[in-house]
């Protein structure tokens, strides 16, 4: 990624000095780029998502459009909140996920990335506990629990590409070179079960569903309304893309056919998700955690100690 | 020599003046200005003397008192004896405890270390001449100002707090004298530590505060106090022993022998440098070893390690500021003070082996220690309700997580120790004492009975937001460190520990977001008490908030002035590349990101513009919030509790977990050990050395 855009300007030059801190032409455009196309991507995605879902089950479904329209209806409805604090944490959440991946598509250290994340995540929670309302509480303590499963996997992913590329820096992994798939496989099947729990999709919808079958009410976002709500929606539409960034990171190395085959498989997941989503009833609170470090403790940490060892033996 | 002397003898002065002033109108102004002396002291002190390499003022043939000259080597001698005094008086004090209370254990081991170390110091003892017995760098001078200023804090918020504490316990004499006095001392004992450099000297202060903690616990004099304070002295004892035996190891085995913590270190270090010239990467001198792994013990039952978790746990029955004091600046920071002091000899090999991590000696037990401590210590912690319980098992979390870090023993790791102790006194001291205005105000420090501290107590309750969002949020301080620990940890190699940090870093973003989602929920109908709180805890509490987000936005300058030149000092062979992991860009985006917080709370916090809506309910809300029309047009209350998935991770078995994995790392470590010194006592016996 990083390779296309000095592809495309030219030779990569410092733009600007802040407190010492280089900063590269590529990464302001990334960064850019990402604010501004993700909420597009990520709203074409969750349409897409959407008609998919219907086809599975045997419906019509909205236009491929439908988010917008329901995020800009959201927009101009009536300014109604139930507490004071509710708003400036969902407004806080959206800003560290928009930081989040901004970092990630600059391609700065991929730990500061997941630790503004999960801050973002963090927030959203709190705006669930700050409303006092049954629902939304309990959609927030189970967003928590959720945070707690894939938290493990998240990490140990990052650590992964550090190990077989010798960086955390997302610009240094997609220019490494080299195709470090193979070496990381147990992570990608890893990465990609948690991500089932952190895009709350069926059978880890949990803390709020966008299916008929939930028994939370709307959970975590219950006592959102109008502006919160469209900021809620944008919130998943960001994450959405940064989530499949992660993926596409699994594949790229710099070379234009792993950039086409990590986009593809991004979006192979994401398809993949989207069927497990209709396919599976919603599983026990106790499923989600056990499976979650179950997966991340064989396939992560397995994973880790096949890196240890080839580094080790063979200094792979 | 002055000042430096002035750090211990102040604050015992004003200790000893507490224990004469019976009265609150002289009490007060003595701890506040003693506070505020004791704080000048330590900043002045550590200003005046950062960047010197390493300060041995009582070294060489005299040693200078404010323009007296003293003979060094006599008044060694005689500061030395006064020691042994003070010792065997508190050893005869214990022993007498031990039997009122029917405490065998606590006697055996009194009975056994100090004749010990009394016979050692009158024989061999004498013979061995000390160069330098007291010794400060960068690291000791950070220990003093977290101590001097966070410990200070911690005695004038004592003020307000012990005032209401001795109102709702009315009966009995009043025996806050004694408080204020073992406060105080304490804090003096705390400083001998961490600049002693003759083993004796900080092995004396070191059992000073054993005893201090032991009658603090023991303060309220209830069955359960008493109980756990007899608990916190049978472990810290126990502590106690294993340091006595380093020191006699040290003085008979250690070449001609020696007394001296620096000569030790130096010489393992040494030793390693040459080793690894001859290629065999990270070899320690068995004796070293040895010595390392006796002290590292003994750092780890006053840290409060799995399995001796159980004191500080039950340190909490003492008033509240005893467990800030315990948590933040002292106590347990003494253990973890030592440990790290120990770093250059601990270190762990990176190159391969069978099993990542094996190596077994001083680096493996403290890493491995640690890192089982985090790990069981932050599941633990899901299951609390009780706040200070909660505060109690984050406390043994990070600790272990620091002396994983020393463990690791790089310098990269060592950094990552530092700054977790630094962020981790103030933010510590913060949230106890929080909980401490709270319980005096709500009556309970049940998390469960925090609902709505937002409108009862709305300045208290954004002050602990800040403390628990410092605790384990990006881009607050203590992240910042967790960062650099789990860089230090992969780049180990050691995968067990890396496991344990990336399972337990997910446990405590639980265990803190469902406390932080308590206080912040708006709950309907509360009226604000806030207005009975004490002038000197506001002041106090406001101050270490300041204080918090303060070392939080200048870390890199410390870091860079103060951190990394002490890393230089103490490991051979470093330089600036320590921080090409964690480079000065992410800092300085970590710090920007804070000042993009605080700037959009004070813009958009609760300054919604929308109309203010009931809350939706399974029933009709009657408007309130708080009840809703149910079934038979019944009115049903709601209250809402946490989750603390106690199925799923009950106490008891994270505890008994832990602390059997922790049991066989000391079985394998102590074998190791006593294989070890059979080995060295053959070779004194057959005319080695």
């Amino acid at each position: 990624m990083d390779n296309a855009l000095v592809i495309f300007f030219g030779a990569d030059r410092v733009l600007f000095v802040f407190f010492g801190t280089e900063v590269y032409m590529t990464h302001l455009i990334g960064a850019v780029l990402y604010i501004v196309l993700a909420p597009f991507a990520g709203g074409l995605i969750a349409g897409l998502d959407r008609k998919v879902t219907a086809q599975m089950q045997g419906r019509h479904g909205p236009p491929i459009l439908q988010p917008f329209y329901d995020v800009a209806k959201l927009l101009g409805k009536e300014k109604i909140t139930v507490s004071n604090g509710q708003d400036f944490y969902v407004m806080c959440s959206l800003v560290f996920m928009v930081i989040s991946g901004a970092f990630f598509f600059a391609g700065s250290n991929l730990l500061m990335t997941i630790f503004t994340l999960t801050a973002g995540s963090i927030f959203l929670v709190l705006a669930g506990y700050a409303s006092n309302s049954p629902y939304a509480q309990l959609g927030a303590e189970r967003e928590m629990l959720q945070i707690m499963s894939y938290e493990p996997m998240i990490l140990l992913s990052a650590v992964g590409f550090y190990m077989a590329t010798g960086s955390f820096n997302v610009g240094d992994i997609v220019t490494s070179g080299r195709f470090v798939f193979p070496y990381l496989a147990g992570m990608f099947a890893g990465y990609v079960f948690v991500l089932i729990i952190k895009m709350r999709k069926s059978p880890f919808d949990l803390s709020m569903s966008h299916h008929a079958h939930q028994e939370l009410v709307k959970g975590l976002t219950t006592e959102f309304s109008g502006r919160t709500l469209a900021l809620s929606e944008i919130i998943h539409w960001y994450e959405n893309v940064f989530l499949l960034g992660f993926v596409f990171i699994f594949f790229a190395n710099g070379e234009p056919r792993f950039i086409v085959l990590g986009v593809l498989v991004a979006l192979v997941c994401y398809f993949v998700i989207v069927f497990i989503d209709n396919s599976f009833a919603r599983m026990k609170w106790q499923f989600t955690l056990k499976s979650a470090w179950m997966v991340t403790l064989v396939f992560g940490g397995g994973n880790l100690f096949v890196l240890y060892y080839l580094r080790a033996v063979f200094q792979v | 020599m002055g000042i430096i002397s002035l750090l211990i003898l102040i604050p015992i002065v004003i200790a000893v003046l507490l224990l004469v002033a019976k009265c609150d109108k002289l009490r007060d102004p003595i701890v506040i200005a003693g506070g505020i002396v004791i704080a000048g002291l330590s900043i002045y002190f550590a200003v005046t003397h950062f960047g010197i390499d390493v300060f041995k003022p009582w070294s060489g043939e005299s040693v200078d008192f404010f323009g007296f000259a003293a003979e060094a080597q006599p008044l060694a001698e005689s500061v030395g004896n006064v020691m042994m005094v003070v010792k065997v008086a508190l050893a005869i004090l214990v022993v007498v405890m031990g039997f009122k209370y029917r405490k065998p254990l606590v006697i055996v081991l009194t009975v056994i270390q100090t004749p010990l170390l009394v016979w050692f110091e009158t024989t061999k003892g004498r013979t061995i001449s000390v160069e330098s017995h007291i010794n400060v760098d960068n690291f000791s001078l950070i220990m003093g100002l977290i101590i001097g200023v966070v410990g200070s804090m911690v005695c004038i918020y004592a003020v307000g707090y012990m005032k209401d504490f001795a109102r709702h316990q009315s009966e009995g004499k009043d025996k806050r004298p004694f408080f204020f006095f073992l406060m105080f001392i304490f804090l003096a004992a705390m400083f001998g530590i961490v600049i002693s450099n003759n083993m004796l000297w900080m092995y004396f202060f070191w059992e000073i505060t054993t005893i201090c903690s032991f009658f603090l616990i023991g303060y309220t004099k209830t069955d359960e106090a008493i109980r756990n304070s007899f608990k916190a002295l049978t472990i810290n004892l126990l502590g106690g022993l294993s340091f006595a035996c380093a020191i006699i190891v040290m003085g008979n085995y250690f070449g001609p022998g020696t007394l001296e913590l620096s000569a030790v270190i130096e010489n393992g270090v040494m030793f390693q440098s040459q080793m690894a010239a001859q290629g065999s990467a990270n070899a320690t001198e068995p004796i070293v070893s040895l010595i390392a792994i006796l002290l590292a013990f003994a750092g780890i039952t006053k840290a409060a390690q799995m399995p001796f978790q159980g004191w500080i746990l039950g340190a909490m029955v003492a008033p509240t500021p005893v467990s800030a004091l315990l948590h933040s600046s002292t106590m347990v920071k003494a253990g973890v003070f030592l440990i790290v002091k120990l770093a250059p000899l601990l270190g762990f090999n990176t190159a391969f082996s069978v099993v990542p991590g094996f190596f077994i000696g001083p680096g493996f037990l403290v890493t491995f220690v640690g890192g089982i401590t985090f790990l069981f210590a932050s599941l633990a912690a899901l299951s609390q309700s009780n706040a200070k319980r909660v505060l109690a098992y984050s406390t043994v979390a990070n600790l272990g997580l620091i002396i994983a870090c020393a463990g690791i023993g790089t310098p990269e790791a060592v950094w990552a120790a530092i700054m977790l102790i630094i962020f981790h006194a103030v933010t510590k001291a913060l949230l106890f004492l929080c909980v401490g205005t709270v319980e005096h105000n709500i009556g309970s420090r049940d998390i469960e009975d925090m609902d709505g501290l937002f409108g009862r107590m709305p300045r208290l309750a954004t002050i602990m937001i800040i403390g628990i969002a410092a605790m384990f949020l990006a881009p607050f301080g203590m992240l910042i460190s967790k960062w650099a620990a789990l860089q230090a940890v992969i780049d180990s190699g050691n995968i067990w520990v890396m496991l344990s940090l990336v399972f337990g870093s997910s446990a405590t973003l639980f265990y803190w977001t469902k406390w932080l989602g308590k206080t912040t929920a708006v709950v309907a109908g509360k009226e604000s008490i806030e207005e009975k709180v004490h002038y000197s805890e506001w002041g106090i509490l406001g101050g270490l908030t300041a204080f918090a987000i303060l070392i939080t936005m200048t870390f890199p300058f410390y870091s860079r002035g103060i951190v990394v030149p002490y890393l230089i000092g103490a490991f051979q062979g470093t330089s600036e590349r320590v921080f090409t992991s964690l480079s000065m860009d992410n800092m300085v985006i970590m710090i920007v990101m804070v000042v993009l917080i605080i700037i959009l709370a004070l813009l958009f916090y609760g300054k919604t513009s929308g109309r203010v809506v009931p809350i939706y309910m399974a029933g009709v809300n009657e408007g309130d919030n708080l009840t809703f029309v149910g079934a038979r047009q019944k009115d049903i209350p709601i209250t809402l509790r946490n989750w603390y998935l106690k199925e799923m991770f009950p106490e008891e078995s994270t505890n008994r977990i832990g602390n059997i994995m922790v049991y066989v790392v000391f079985a394998i470590v102590f074998s190791y050990a006593a294989f070890m010194g059979i080995t060295l006592y053959g070779y004194v016996i057959g005319g080695g050395f």
